[in-house]
């Protein structure tokens, strides 16, 4: 009962705030002490989206630096292991060959530096994920904002999610992750051993209003932003480019596109 | 009127004694002090008016039911706000919060948890704070 009054009275304190204004109201609590307990700065504003989207722009990525960059700035933020053996690997961010990544669109004659091409692999957050069909707990569900988000407290580690996904996006603890981490960051959870992890669009990021820490590193190589928004950077991009997606035909709508 | 083997009885039940009240004579000495959770932290000391998220009586008793919300709020419904009934705004974090102010986690979460002989697991993944 007690729980139940306190719930009504903060949803009332909510709700008076909203009306008097949303985040301006908010504002008048900026200088208060509360910064200084380092609760939230009080600025931020999150990122939202009705379908968040990314386009991978390959042209941008000439040199192995380019990817190398990218992968490490995604790896050190979410406290990604590396094992240093590929039956062990986790991923969230890593790169494969075009033949491997748009299998049935390679041939013999395309051009020579394509079929060695390393190219940007990821979670394709899609509009109709088969991992979260399969999965018993409803560990991985999606958002309402299109991204495909694990809870690792309820994660059981069974892999029915690694067996449904096609593009390989998902990784699963087979040992305790701590000792393989060079540096850890001290703001993120890691994971334990027994439980499946993929990339989770930088979503800690996006409610603190930052990009992802991908796209910030990739210097204009990767573009992130809303699909339902006309305006947005990844509709232009979209509009004007001819991009593909690692195998549509498979229906899951995947949210990642490639310029190719 | 006499016992048979009345020797081999006596230390008989001598030895069920001792053996059935072990576990208190196990535990004498080290009689557990009541735990008394440290608030010492640079951040708690910097504050003016000394508060938890909630009152004092509501976290000790609730502060596990608390977490779950925060979590499944945070994860499962992307809402990172909470506010205090005094209107205080928190980042609901684990890691970002709880233990930005209760930085000395030995000397506060554990010393109630070993008291209660609770472990949570929450410290597989999230990071505890540097403690000497
Ligand atoms: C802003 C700093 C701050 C934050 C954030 C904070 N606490 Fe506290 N906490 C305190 C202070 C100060 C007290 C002592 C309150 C009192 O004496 O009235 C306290 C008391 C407690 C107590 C009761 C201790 C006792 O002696 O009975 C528990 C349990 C607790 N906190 C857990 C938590 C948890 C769990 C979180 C995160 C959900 C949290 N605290 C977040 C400052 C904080
Ligand atoms: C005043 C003593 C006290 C303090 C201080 C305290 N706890 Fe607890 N905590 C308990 C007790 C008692 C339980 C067990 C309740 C039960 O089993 O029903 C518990 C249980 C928990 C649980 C659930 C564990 C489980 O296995 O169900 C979590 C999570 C937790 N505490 C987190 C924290 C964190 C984090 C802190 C420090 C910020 C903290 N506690 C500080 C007394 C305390
Ligand atoms: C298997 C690893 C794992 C375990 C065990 C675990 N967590 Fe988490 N938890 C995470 C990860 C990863 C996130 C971050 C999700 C995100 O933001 O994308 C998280 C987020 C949270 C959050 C919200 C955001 C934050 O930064 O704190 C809370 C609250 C939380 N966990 C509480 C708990 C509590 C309480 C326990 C123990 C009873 C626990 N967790 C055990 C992995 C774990």
């Amino acid at each position: 009962m007690t729980m139940n009054r306190r719930k009504f009275l903060k949803l009332t304190a909510v709700t008076t705030i909203a009306t008097a204004g949303g985040i301006s109201a908010l504002e008048l609590f900026k200088d208060s002490k509360l910064e200084a307990q380092g609760i939230l700065p009080l600025e931020v504003k999150p990122l939202t989206a009705k379908r968040w989207a990314m386009v991978v722009d390959i042209r941008k990525f000439t040199k192995e630096d380019n990817y190398k960059k990218i992968i490490e700035a995604c790896h050190l933020t979410h406290n990604v292991p590396d094992i240093g053996n590929p039956k062990d690997e986790i991923k969230w961010i890593w790169t494969d060959t075009f033949e491997h990544a748009f299998p049935g669109q390679e041939h013999k004659y395309m051009p020579e530096d394509f079929k060695k091409m390393p190219f940007l692999l990821l979670c394709n957050h899609c509009d109709n994920p088969p991992c979260v069909r399969v999965c018993p707990t409803k560990a991985t569900f999606k958002r309402k904002d299109g991204i495909v988000m694990m809870d690792m407290h309820r994660c059981i580690g069974c892999r029915f999610c690694m067996a449904a996904c096609p593009f390989g996006a998902r990784s699963f603890n087979w040992r305790d992750p701590r000792p393989f981490i060079k540096e850890l960051n001290m703001k993120f959870p890691t994971r334990t051993k027994g439980v499946v992890e993929k990339c989770n669009f930088c979503e800690e990021r996006l409610a603190e209003g930052k990009m992802p820490v991908c796209v910030e590193a990739s210097k204009g190589g990767l573009i992130f932003g809303d699909l339902e928004d006309p305006n947005s950077d990844v509709r232009k991009v979209l509009s004007s480019h001819y991009t593909i997606r690692r195998k549509s035909e498979l229906g899951t709508g995947p949210g990642v596109y490639y310029i190719i | 009127m006499k016992i048979y083997d009345g020797g081999k009885i006596l230390i008989g039940i001598i030895i069920f004694l001792l053996v059935a009240t072990s576990p208190f004579s196990y535990n004498m000495g080290k009689a557990s002090v009541k735990p008394e959770p440290k608030l010492d932290t640079p951040e708690i000391q910097k504050m003016e008016k000394k508060q938890c998220v909630e009152p004092k009586e509501f976290m000790k008793a609730e502060h596990m039911t608390l977490l779950n919300d925060w979590r499944d709020s945070v994860v499962r419904e992307g809402n990172n706000v909470y506010i205090g009934l005094g209107g205080e705004v928190y980042n609901m974090s684990l890691q970002g919060t709880c233990m930005k102010c209760h930085s000395n986690k030995k000397k506060f979460c554990d010393e109630c948890h070993k008291y209660v002989a609770v472990k949570p697991y929450c410290w597989d993944c999230h990071i505890p704070p540097k403690e000497n």
